[in-house]
């Protein structure tokens, strides 16, 4: 296993502060999700993948940003993993990995399109690196 | 204890009938070798230990005392390893305050199926005994 | 003075090849008490018995140390040859000198050394050994079966067959329990009211069963042998020995809308009723939450239309106590309550019902009279949505439970199989996460359901349900498609989870019998004492244990059965006699004993007591009973004036056994 994957996993479970392994596959949350038709990868994707590691993956999903942080799946996880905190801790390391102030207030308008949720750009801005 | 001249530490283990007793016979069912300053005593559970025979033992020149009973949820008497679980915790923190090495007593829970474990946890425990030498704090000179 | 007799075996060479046994006789015959030490090859052998035998006559030995095998191993051998020479079976100690010395130690020297050594405490713990009698305490001929379903019903057939007088008490007005509402049973798919009902009418007429209907049991004292049971027989409002159950009464009440039990709310029956046709006994009783006599005082109807007079206004509820020899906990199970469920729907929308709801909506003695028809509008169901595990495997986050129900995925596919079966034109989907079918011809039928009767299985769960313009709007997941399927069900199936009965929790404190953290009762051993609860003469059957289908509960119900028989046909029961004793002298009556013993063993007495100064006082002190107590010792710990002692296993010779062997 690569270790700085490992890095990253544990600071996904540190920033989530909830155990991937619980999860066991019911897919109560991709089938609560509002946002799935627009989702390359799923919730209980996303959790799986942190739990395996696949960060080459993670890396390249875009279905993060369609996460409108709704929370449904995380109330309604039978095993309390809470997909919706694993889907803005990886949208948080995507954030930080790009290093810096990688978003200016500047640069905020021609992100705006139909497909980005307003509330990934105001999340941007907080999660900068602390 | 001294044997050929050398010191040799002295451990007095307590065992449950139902589990831990039973882990000690598999593990000489099974060949499985520890040192032979360990001596087992058999009580019928592991509430029956009296935090005083431990005190008791080091009063009389044990060097460590080790408890073993069945894990927890598993008691023959459903619910004895917890009792003995509090009373443990309590007499640590009495043997903290008498000045006597935390790593002289221990709790060990061994099922009767662990025999391999029986036997690691004594070779660890006389290890971590005869670094830590002979107990003299609590040594009752009136038994000398 | 102590004569005691040292006998060292050689166990062929598995002791004598590490331990020098002559050695360990020779330094342990110089132990002071010890009168004769010796060793022999094979002191298990007959020959060695007889030499141990001859040895306790000959020496007049008052004690015996054995250095053999564990004790574990050939204990109650040896109590019975020291037995048959004529000394008490408990003056016998054994030094563990195979498998925790020979067979664990390789220098020769360290082992002898710690041969010797055990063989000093064992000394040293004999000769502090009191000779034991085991008690005695008699059984008395009658077992309780608490709760009147298909594993109450079938302990008590079981019992009742071996001869033996079996009461069973059932809360509700009839014997039946939740087997009595379904419909089919899996996986034969025959009929549950054909063969309970006969069973129940069995059980009605043996002779030797006595049913106790809507009666609980309110008190439990006693032990093993001869429990005494306070029943509360509630006041049914009918008298028993007069009622005909011709039913009369139940079509002439004129208050109507009283929610069906039987049929789960579906539907409305009578104050009066009689829960159900095939009801044991067929006896009506009156809700006394509807009768409009028994609130207003103005009606009684009821008891002008009975032709024997058996309606009774006034009557109370009765206790009755009774004794009896063995009890048998039965109290079965129950779905769990869907209300936290909101994304169900569940009680939002009348079509979302549970699995057992269905069961009644599809049975021929249900509200719609066996033709599957919505609850809202009484329209065929076109598309059905099942889901699974509705509660099951959850975090214990206060809606669900953390186990697997084990028998939803059953009676889904049976659902399912018959509603394709009998209305082809139905569309049946089942959102499940994993299908579970462990048991003969279980898959095989889960496989069927499938490929024969063409219903939709999809791995993944269902997120919400929206009721929608009469319709189900199902949002759902499909993992394998990665699709988030919608469906516009008709009517939506869940799978509830299963959770014991609320009245086992204060049963099982009456019982003092332990229960695990999900409220079921917990087991002696869990895979060799499965029908048996800790606590000596409960003995557990059915779902009250855990998850079971009917099957499983049958079988377990018999082997309880089994248990109660082996119990009852004694006459006695012999008690370990390696029980807790007070010392009623300082004992000061603080009852820190009773409150750890998990046996409910320990009760307290006032007794005169001569003081100091002649004059003489009562003192309350503590007492064991020894025929409940197991001999675990909590109490003698917990004991702050060190009064409580365990016989066998004393304070005195452990302290003993730790003195040898620190010396």
């Amino acid at each position: 296993m690569n270790d700085t994957y490992l890095e990253y996993q544990a600071e996904i479970l540190r920033m989530t502060d909830r155990d991937p392994k619980r999860c066991m596959i019911c897919g109560k949350c991709t089938a609560s999700c509002p946002a799935f038709s627009e989702m390359d990868f799923h919730p209980h994707q996303i959790v799986g993948m942190v739990e395996r590691c696949e960060f080459d993956v993670l890396e390249t999903v875009e279905g993060l940003w369609h996460c409108m942080s709704c929370m449904a799946c995380s109330e309604r996880c039978p095993r309390d993993v809470q997909p919706a905190r694993f889907m803005d801790a990886v949208r948080q390391w995507r954030i930080r990995k790009q290093g810096g102030e990688h978003l200016h207030p500047q640069q905020v308008p021609e992100k705006i399109d139909e497909a980005t949720p307003q509330q990934a750009i105001a999340a941007a801005f907080r999660k900068y690196r602390k | 204890m001294q044997v050929n001249g050398a010191w040799q530490p002295t451990i007095v283990a307590f065992c449950c009938n139902w589990c831990s007793y039973a882990g000690a016979d598999l593990t000489g069912t099974n060949r499985l070798a520890y040192p032979a300053n360990v001596k087992i005593i058999r009580i019928p559970c592991s509430c029956r230990l009296n935090p005083l025979f431990i005190l008791r033992a080091f009063g009389r020149g044990a060097d460590g005392v080790i408890l073993c009973g069945c894990h927890p949820g598993d008691c023959h008497y459903t619910t004895g390893n917890y009792y003995a679980r509090r009373r443990m915790t309590l007499l640590f923190s009495m043997l903290d305050f008498l000045g006597i090495e935390r790593e002289r007593t221990r709790v060990e829970w061994v099922s009767a199926a662990e025999g391999a474990k029986f036997a690691a946890v004594m070779n660890d425990f006389v290890r971590q005994i005869t670094v830590l030498g002979e107990n003299k704090r609590l040594e009752d000179f009136r038994c000398k | 003075m102590q004569r005691i007799g040292v006998f060292v075996c050689h166990c062929g060479t598995n002791i004598a090849a590490t331990v020098d046994v002559a050695q360990v006789a020779e330094t342990l015959g110089k132990e002071p008490g010890v009168v004769l030490a010796t060793d022999y090859p094979y002191m298990c052998s007959q020959s060695g018995q007889d030499m141990i035998e001859n040895a306790i006559r000959e020496q007049k030995l008052t004690g015996v140390v054995i250095c053999s095998c564990s004790p574990r191993m050939h204990e109650a051998t040896f109590r019975k040859t020291v037995a048959r020479a004529g000394l008490n079976p408990y003056l016998l100690e054994i030094a563990n000198v195979r498998e925790q010395c020979s067979w664990v130690h390789k220098d020769r020297e360290e082992a002898t050394q710690k041969a010797i050594i055990l063989g000093r405490a064992a000394i040293a713990k004999v000769t502090l050994n009191a000779p034991l009698v085991a008690g005695e305490s008699p059984v008395v001929k009658r077992a309780l079966v608490i709760g009147g379903g298909i594993a109450g019903i079938q302990t008590a057939l079981d019992i009742a067959d071996a001869g033996f007088e079996v009461d069973i008490v059932e809360k509700e007005a009839t014997i039946g329990g939740k087997m009595a509402q379904l419909d089919k049973t899996f996986p034969t798919l025959d009929c549950a009211a054909c063969i309970l009902t006969p069973k129940m009418v069995d059980a009605a007429q043996h002779e030797k069963i006595n049913i106790l209907s809507y009666s609980e049991v309110e008190a439990v004292g006693g032990f093993v042998g001869s429990f005494r049971v306070k029943i509360r027989r509630k006041a049914r409002y009918v008298d028993e020995t007069k009622c005909t159950g011709c039913g009369l009464c139940t079509e002439k009440c004129p208050q109507k809308a009283v929610p069906n039990p039987f049929n789960l709310g579906l539907d409305t029956r009578r104050a009066i009723a009689i829960p159900f046709a095939q009801a044991v006994p067929k006896v009506a009783y009156i809700d006394p939450n509807y009768c409009t006599m028994l609130k207003t005082g103005k009606c009684g109807v009821c008891s002008k239309v009975c032709t024997v007079g058996a309606i009774d206004y006034k009557q109370q509820d009765t206790l009755e106590e009774r004794e009896y020899g063995a009890i048998v906990a039965a109290t079965g199970y129950r779905p769990i309550s869907l209300e936290k469920y909101g994304e169900y729907a569940y009680g939002q929308s009348p079509d979302v019902v549970t699995s057992l709801e269905l069961e009644r909506l599809m049975n021929a003695a249900g509200p719609t009279g066996g033709t599957l028809l919505r609850p809202s509008d009484r329209t065929h169901p076109k598309t059905i949505v099942f889901v699974q595990c509705v509660g099951s495997r959850c975090e214990e986050d206060g809606r669900g439970k953390p186990y697997c129900s084990k028998i939803c995925c059953m009676y889904t596919a049976k659902h399912a199989m018959l509603i394709r079966e009998k209305y082809p034109d139905t569309e049946v989907y089942v959102f499940y996460i994993d299908v579970r079918t462990p048991g003969k011809n279980f898959d095989e039928f889960y496989r069927r359901a499938v490929e024969e009767y063409g219903v939709h299985y999809i791995t993944g769960q269902v997120g919400k349900i929206v009721p929608e313009n009469g319709k189900l709007l199902v949002q759902g997941s499909d993992l394998l498609a990665g699709m988030q399927p919608k469906i516009a069900a008709d009517l939506v199936v869940l799978a509830a989870a299963i959770e014991p009965d609320p009245s086992a929790r204060s049963l099982a404190t009456l019982l003092t019998a332990s229960m695990d953290t999900n409220d079921f009762f917990t087991e002696a051993h869990p895979k060799l004492r499965p029908v048996e609860s800790p606590t000596a003469g409960v003995f557990l059957s059915g779902a009250c244990q855990g998850p079971k289908d009917i099957p499983e509960t049958v079988a377990q119900a018999g082997a309880a059965a089994a248990k109660v028989i082996g119990l009852l046909s004694r006459d006695h029961i012999v008690c370990n006699p390696c029980v807790a004793t007070p010392n009623e002298q300082m004992c000061n009556g603080c009852s820190s004993c009773e409150k750890v013993c998990p046996y409910g063993a320990i009760t307290y007495a006032d007794k005169e007591f001569r003081m100091p100064d002649r004059t003489t006082a009562l003192r309350r002190v503590a007492q064991v009973n020894p025929a409940v107590c197991q001999g675990c010792g909590a109490c003698t710990v917990a004991c702050p004036s060190g009064a409580m002692d365990l016989l066998g296993f004393s304070n005195k010779q452990i302290m003993a056994e730790v003195d040898a062997i620190c010396r």
